[in-house]
């Protein structure tokens, strides 16, 4: 049976044995879902937003839907290198989609930081999902759908006004290889309340050789004056494949960064998605792709411009060698009200090996006359004659290579806000180039 | 030290060098003067080693080691240093950063241990301080924003701190006032020794008013067609090139 006819009937089977005590409204919006699902199915080349990511071969996989919920022996030593382990932070960890409260540090006090199954079940959540939950997750993406229809946990965090979180909130989801192939759709609520202020680290780590496949949903809701700085770690092995799905909605005078690190996995999509509220709104979406073997990153974001006076930030860096391949897709809309819209976008890339290749394509549509607004995207080799200068003054190729591409990706990890995390991310960017840095960037 | 002898060089199947001769000695500053297109700026890149270039005939000896089969970082390792025309900025590694990796991928090279931080610091103040370089200038990003001065100043530090033997310096005064002049060749002056050597490479000669070099040879058309003493480059000056044809 294919995947998707799999996942239609299955989904009967799973609102009733779901476990969850769940109000109406919630079923209701399940069923629209896996409606949509059902009709649009899972997008194919065919489809102008897919048309250089191919789920094809991935889907032909035999997927489990439903993980045991047996426990599956992961202890802190498991995950302990996966963390960020030298700050303090609360962390939410999930087993094969399943909450582990064990290896995790949550808390209810002054905030909520734990998990969506309580906040779908307990009537004490019931006004805060009614308001928020899938109402930002686009309808026409039907992988969106797809995670909606099955949503059974993840994280969910609800910092309410004027609170600044004191350490950052890690969300690490593992897979083990107890199902052979297994698909987890984790779903992520984030509500960050006005004046507040909160970062998170978020990965996803397949801990065995067997396939996995995640399709994520994160909605993150910015309230006025508020800050974000939401940090994605993909650095997954060769046999995971991961599609994220991130809507951002942000009220005014706020200000939310969405930080993507793709260093890994077999696939990898990332729909990034931005969506104003109100006035003197920032946002900011960085990437650093660096890719070899046959992984595949695409990176699709939107930025809707809907009112006045706010300003928008991007830059995506690529480098990508072997036989891998990479797409920037980066959209932003600036709606007719939207005057005083300050909208920058870079994608710059660098191509190492003949096999490798990125498809770019910056797409402003904008329909006010009174902003500014610039794209830039470049495709290139690495600069020989800086190479020359380099290896002039001693330093062997290799080194000079990868100083130069840590130089490329520079302005990217700069933007991390902290410090352990940066220097964690610049040690895996050295891995992933290969080469030992005598000091830290 | 360097022996130069009937080097031909291509780029791109075009030959630029014709049969350059050239011997420098220990303790000697060499001028090499020529218009545009003459090859002057491909001779010093092929003595550092730069692989678009291929060597048809000929060969360069250092110390009477033949550099042909080394790469640039190996022949740098032996004490080749070249000054860039035109540095390249390289955003988000320090000028500081980038020295010490210079330094100890030589030291690693030579079978020396890294030099170790505190010493490394010492010299980086000391060679600063002697070159009037701010140490705030230390912790930018390598080249980048530089003015044209603070670039060449910046070649000149790396130069004092990787002690070359010979320092082949391309075209050093290009789009320099006559202040940066003065403190880029102040510079290289205070760096010359009995031991090493200097090889400048000019269109002009107000460089020359600076570093006043031993012997002055003239390229033209891939070769040297001329070589006297300094007061050459003042015949040059008044004369143009035209003469020499």
């Amino acid at each position: 049976m294919e995947l998707k006819e799999k996942l239609v009937s299955s989904f009967l089977a799973f609102e009733n044995k779901g476990g969850l005590d769940l109000d109406s409204s919630i079923h209701g919006i399940r069923t629209k879902a896996i409606q949509n699902f059902e009709q649009a199915g899972f997008p194919t080349k065919k489809d102008e937003e897919w048309k250089y990511t191919s789920l094809r071969n991935l889907l032909k996989q035999d997927f489990s839907v439903f993980p045991s919920k047996e426990d599956k022996g992961v202890g802190f030593k498991d995950i302990k290198k996966y963390l960020i382990n030298d700050i303090e932070s609360f962390t939410l960890v999930f087993v094969d989609g399943v909450f582990s409260s064990f290896l995790s540090d949550t808390t209810h006090e002054e905030l909520d930081i734990c998990v969506m199954s309580s906040a779908l079940s307990r009537p004490k959540y019931k006004m805060i999902i009614d308001n928020y939950f899938n109402t930002i997750a686009s309808e026409s993406n039907s992988l969106s759908e797809l995670n909606t229809a099955f949503t059974t946990e993840g994280a969910y965090i609800n910092v309410p006004k004027n609170t600044v979180v004191s350490k950052p909130i890690q969300i690490l989801s593992f897979t083990t290889g107890k199902e052979s192939e297994l698909l987890i759709q984790p779903r992520n609520l984030v509500i960050v309340g006005e004046n507040s202020h909160v970062q998170i680290i978020e990965r996803h780590q397949n801990l065995s050789s067997n396939p996995s496949l995640t399709n994520s949903v994160t909605e993150i809701f910015v309230q006025k004056r508020a800050i974000v700085d939401f940090y994605k770690i993909q650095n997954d092995s060769e046999k995971a494949s991961l599609i994220d799905n991130t809507f951002v909605s942000q009220k005014q005078n706020s200000i939310a960064s969405v930080h993507t690190y793709s260093f890994g996995g077999k696939l990898t999509r990332n729909n990034l998605e931005f969506y104003h509220e109100g006035e003197h709104i920032t946002s900011h979406l960085n990437g650093i792709s660096i890719l070899n073997d046959k992984q595949h990153v695409d990176n699709h974001t939107l930025v809707n411009h809907k009112f006045p006076n706010c300003e928008s930030h991007e830059l995506y860096r690529g480098i990508f060698s072997d036989k891998s391949t990479g797409v920037f897709n980066g959209k932003v809309i600036v709606q007719k009200e939207a005057q005083k819209t300050n909208a920058f976008q870079q994608n710059n890339n660098i191509i190492l090996d003949d096999g490798a290749a990125i498809n770019a394509k910056p797409q402003l549509e904008i329909f006010a006359d009174d902003v500014k607004c610039s794209h830039g995207c470049t495709i290139g080799q690495l600069d020989e004659s800086a190479l020359f200068y380099m290896q002039s003054r001693g330093i062997p190729k290799k080194e000079a290579k990868a100083l130069l591409l840590f130089a490329f990706g520079n302005d990217v990890v700069e933007k991390i806000k902290i410090p352990q995390l940066k220097s964690r991310i610049t040690k895996l960017i050295a891995k992933n180039l290969g080469v030992e840095l005598g000091f830290d960037l | 030290m360097l022996k130069v002898n009937n080097l031909h060089a291509n780029i791109d199947e075009k030959e630029i060098l014709k049969g350059v001769n050239l011997e420098i000695k220990p303790g000697e500053v060499h001028a090499i003067m020529g218009p545009n297109g003459s090859g002057k700026s491909t001779l010093s890149s092929v003595i550092a080693g730069k692989e678009e270039y291929e060597v048809t005939e000929g060969s360069i000896h250092l110390d009477d080691e033949d550099l042909d089969d080394l790469a640039p970082e190996e022949r740098a390792h032996r004490g080749i240093f070249l000054s860039f025309q035109y540095p390249v900025e390289i955003p988000g590694v320090t000028v500081t950063n980038f020295i010490k990796t210079a330094i100890n991928e030589s030291r690693k090279a030579k079978g020396l241990e890294e030099l170790p931080a505190k010493d490394m610091l010492k010299m980086i103040r000391e060679k600063a301080d002697l070159l009037e370089i701010d140490r705030k200038f230390l912790s930018r990003s390598l080249n980048e924003g530089f003015s044209g001065g603070e670039k060449k100043r910046n070649e000149i530090f790396q130069m004092a701190m990787l002690e070359p033997k010979l320092a082949i310096l391309d075209e050093t005064d290009s789009g320099l006032d006559i202040d940066a002049l003065k403190v880029v060749a102040n510079g290289v002056n205070k760096l010359k020794s009995e031991d090493n050597a200097v090889l400048v490479i000019t269109h002009y000669q107000r460089l020359l008013d600076y570093i006043v070099p031993d012997y002055v040879h003239v390229l033209y058309d891939g070769k040297i067609v001329k070589s006297g003493g300094k007061e050459l480059a003042l015949e040059l000056e008044a004369k143009g090139y035209d003469w020499l044809k």
